[in-house]
């Protein structure tokens, strides 16, 4: 489905591109005039060290900080300042490093809240709950089907998210993510704190949704074996500064990133 | 009656046809696909099969060729099922979660040009083994996902080749009469289907049934248990079993009752509960884990709802049986049985799914009389059968209202049985195999001069009820160095029959005295721990922990006790025991796929722990080799405790 807002962008064109970004709180800069861009179709993967800025990178994509100085271009539009909601109905949708699930609510519940946005009907029709309003939930509850189809969490449909393993809150938070279709999706540390098999699950579902729904993907991950196999690109973050960006082989012999990861002597 | 027709039926493809004809418009199969419950009819069926066979003769399947099944219980691997069938080819199933070595030897032995699979996981561990499969020519699988960017040059999908042959029997009228034709030509003398045996003993054999026999022998139990088209059964036991091909394949073309398959083997139990069965199969590990489960829950219920649930188990267990068989019951009884199952009985059996089920059949391994008797005493009409793949299934069955735990019945219908001198149990029966898949050798070592097939089981005749007791396999039976006979499953039955025990290993045949190597239930034993503040933070740390051995201590202790009171059986009393590191696992070869524990193979793999047990060291160290679920080895190493166990003296005995 198309994105609401915006050309559309060929698959392989830049789909964002950060320029010259920098953030500060305060007197610590997290990002420093870095630049990079996104392109449409592919697996992009930001990594660093602990404090190198990527969360911060993040934030500042999906308009959740604002960036001192610096542009961001999104489909050909670029702005020096996006709210979160423009983000998300602009077609970029994220999950976080800890998970931020409604706990109290089924993963069904869970996963139709991703549809929010794409509900048209307004609220006094979905509190009837009658009508056109039914109508629609129906066809958005068809959607999240499919992705629950497509994620294998329908043992857990009825479940509420908080009684889940932590693994299942992730999947479970990417099935959210992906309800809303975005154009590029946003990973904060999607296998943090998993097993191995649960790792690889969640590395075969993120390649899936790039192959089967196309969807850009950027995400940060902590686990080199992960990011090098997943990611068509990485850009390598140390201290705010961006240390080097290219194909995985071209960042694994880089010597800054070596010294960034495995430190110098000094 | 609707399964007299079956008498001109040979084949199952011509029972489809009957089906389409008698039951056109009832449901024949139900699927939950994106959460919603998908119906075919009969006739449905029909359609779609021809349209399939039609497909699949065009990629190039003929008459008497064998074509791999592979994957779970979905209606499309059913209708692969028919459609070979309705050309005459003949289906081999393979289970889902079979390593591919095991499904390389399978696909090699069996000769298929066709594998039929069910999704990129099959796709993927074909392809590993190839090399291994010169014959193989092409792969058709289910879902798709994942497959986009593979080679299609030998890939076909399932709706494609359906569509194919849709298309071309629409194009072509001759063809429809060209298919009637194959259909009318299958003989039900030929083979119907090759299972092969999940391979409790050495590698697996290829059973061959055929269409004729299979049918006589589902015919002769429809009528047994009275199913009809009016009934539903849940398909969510291994494609490849014979117990799935058996009761749910050939007994619901024989009734037309509806095959309804689970949307994932994750989602069964929420899938039984929509579903409502009224014919249900369970074997008893499974249903163990249910009660289990039910258990736990019922730990953490309010005090109130605790109190109630137990004193109505409690009248249950006093009344529920005698009801269920049909006995005398006094009013007061009846009374208090009638409110427990409006307050506890029915809530409980409506959550397992079981308010429909009119019959439930357990098999397979021993079923705990405490557990047996829970399930018939809440109104579950459960019973036992006895059966094995060459009998395609059924020797004896427990006819209603004459149940016993430890009994599997009278043989049943037109199945003659006969005990050998060395206690085997021999059978001949209209369901038997005509022989294992290019083996004539086996097939004689398997069968009788005058005909009889040997199950290898060693059993008698009890003399009270006249029904048929299993003690063992026969060749598992051994002897103690003094003599004593000593069938090790009598022993690890008993033991697992302690929900905190999940697996026994009982060991003793040429050695002076019996020990065994358990395997504790992380679920039962986790649940204990968190209630009783035991911190652990692996399986390895819990087994190993010290109370979690009193606790076993004294399960022993009792099973020795209840030895004792056996007088033939107070001999082989457990002296030695140890709790194992890691669950045993089908991944490493310690289980068959049916979870039956390959006690040889674990003697050799733990062979360090079994003269630990018996030279009378206090602990010993162990490194096995183990597979992960991704095909991967690792090691994992423990050092574990042994502890002796005090013997009772026997019953009536002079000490």
């Amino acid at each position: 489905m198309k994105a609401p807002g915006g050309p559309e962008v060929a698959a392989g064109d830049v789909l964002l591109s950060v320029e010259d970004v920098s953030l500060a709180f305060g007197g610590v800069k997290a990002v420093n005039d870095v630049s990079f861009d996104i392109r449409k179709g592919e697996i992009r993967a930001i990594i660093g060290p602990n404090g190198a800025g990527k969360t911060s990178m993040l934030n500042i994509i999906n308009g959740f900080y604002h960036p001192q100085q610096g542009r961001i271009t999104f489909k050909g539009e670029t702005r020096a300042k996006m709210r979160p909601h423009d983000a998300a109905a602009g077609g970029i949708a994220r999950t976080f490093q800890n998970v931020a699930l409604f706990r109290g609510m089924t993963s069904l519940d869970n996963i139709m809240a991703g549809r929010t946005l794409r509900m048209n009907k307004n609220l006094f029709w979905q509190l009837l709950r009658f009508g056109p309003a039914m109508k629609e939930e129906v066809e958005h509850r068809a959607r999240v089907e499919e992705i629950i189809d497509f994620l294998k969490i329908q043992e857990i449909r009825r479940t509420p998210v908080g009684r889940l393993p932590y693994g299942l809150q992730k999947r479970v938070e990417l099935g959210r993510a992906l309800a809303m279709e975005p154009e590029l999706l946003l990973l904060d540390e999607p296998m943090a704190g998993m097993n191995l098999e649960e790792k690889e699950d969640m590395s075969r579902f993120i390649l899936d949704v790039n192959d089967h729904f196309g969807t850009t993907v950027a995400l940060i991950e902590h686990d080199m074996g992960v990011v090098m196999d997943l990611s068509d690109r990485v850009v390598v973050l140390d201290h705010g500064v961006k240390i080097a960006d290219g194909t995985p082989d071209q960042v694994k012999s880089n010597q800054a990133v070596i010294d960034a990861y495995l430190g110098v002597a000094h | 009656m609707a399964f007299d027709a079956s008498a001109l039926a040979d084949t199952f493809p011509k029972l489809l046809l009957r089906n389409a004809r008698l039951y056109g418009a009832r449901p024949s199969m139900r699927h939950k696909d994106l959460g919603v419950w998908q119906t075919w009819t009969w006739a449905e069926v029909l359609e779609i099969v021809r349209a399939y066979a039609t497909g699949l003769h065009r990629l190039g399947v003929r008459r008497g060729e064998t074509v791999a099944i592979v994957g779970s219980n979905r209606p499309k691997l059913y209708w692969s099922v028919m459609a070979a069938q309705t050309l005459g080819a003949i289906p081999v199933p393979v289970y889902a979660d079979a390593v591919a070595q095991e499904l390389s030897f399978v696909l090699a032995h069996a000769d298929v040009r066709f594998a039929l699979v069910e999704d990129q996981e099959q796709i993927d561990k074909i392809q590993s083994v190839k090399d291994k499969l010169p014959k193989l020519e092409w792969m058709i699988y289910d879902e798709s996902r994942g497959l986009r960017d593979y080679d299609h040059s030998h890939l076909r999908s399932m709706e494609d080749v359906i569509a194919d042959g849709r298309k071309a029997l629409a194009a072509d009228a001759s063809l429809g009469a060209w298919l009637d034709a194959e259909i009318a030509a299958t003989k039900g003398s030929d083979p119907s289907i090759i299972l092969y045996t999940s391979g409790t003993t050495g590698t697996s054999k290829g059973v061959v049934l055929t269409g004729e026999r299979s049918i006589k022998a589902a015919s002769d139990t429809v009528v047994f248990d009275k199913l009809t088209e009016k009934d539903v059964a849940l398909a969510y036991l291994p494609l490849a079993w014979v117990g799935d091909h058996y009761l749910n394949y050939a007994q619901g073309l024989v009734s037309g009752f509806c095959m309804a398959c689970p949307e994932s083997a994750e989602t069964v139990m929420s899938d039984l509960r929509e579903i409502g069965p009224s014919f249900y199969f369970a074997p008893p590990r499974t249903l163990e884990v249910l009660l289990t489960r039910v258990m736990i829950r019922m730990e953490d219920a309010g005090a109130l709802k605790r109190k109630m649930f137990h004193y109505f188990l409690g009248v249950a267990r006093r009344y529920g049986e005698r009801i269920l068989n049909g006995q005398p019951v006094g009013l007061a009884g009846r009374l208090l049985y009638g409110i427990g199952n409006i307050l506890v009985y029915g809530p409980l059996k409506n959550t397992l799914g079981f308010s429909r089920v009119r019959v439930a059949y357990t098999a397979g391994e021993a079923i705990g009389p405490d557990l047996f008797a829970f399930y018939r005493s809440i109104g579950l009409n459960l019973k036992q059968l006895y059966g094995q793949t060459e009998a395609f299934l059924y020797i004896t069955a427990q006819p209603d209202g004459a149940i016993y735990s430890d009994t599997v019945g009278p043989a049943c219908p037109h199945v003659d049985i006969r005990i050998a001198e060395n206690g085997e149990v021999l059978f001949k029966s209209p369901g038997m195999f005509s022989g294992y898949f290019k083996d004539d050798a086996k097939t004689a070592e398997a069968m009788t001069p005058d005909g009889y097939v040997m199950t290898g089981d060693a059993g008698y005749f009890d003399e009270k009820t006249g029904h048929l007791k299993i003690i063992d396999r026969a060749k598992d039976v051994g002897k103690l160095t003094d003599g004593t006979l000593f069938p090790p499953k009598y022993i690890e039955n008993k033991l697992k029959f302690y929900p905190n025990i999940r697996e026994v290993v009982a060991y003793g045949d040429k050695h002076d005295f019996v020990t065994v190597m358990i395997n504790i239930d992380l679920t039962a034993v986790g649940s204990w721990a968190e209630r009783n503040n035991v911190v652990y933070a692996s399986y390895q740390e819990l087994a190993g922990h010290r109370q979690v051995y009193d606790m076993i201590e004294k399960h022993v202790a009792e099973t020795n006790a209840s030895l004792a009171a056996d007088k033939m059986m107070a001999g082989i009393q457990i002296k030695r025991f140890l709790i194992l590191h890691k669950e045993l696992d089908a991944d490493d070869g310690e289980l068959t796929r049916t979870q039956k524990v390959r006690r040889g193979f674990i003697a050799e793999r733990y062979a360090t722990l079994i003269k630990a047990l018996y030279d009378g060291s206090k602990e010993a160290d162990i490194s096995t080799e183990v597979t992960f679920e991704d095909g991967r080895k690792g090691v994992i190493s423990a050092r574990v405790k042994i502890r002796d166990m005090a013997v009772v003296p026997a019953m009536g005995q002079a000490a």
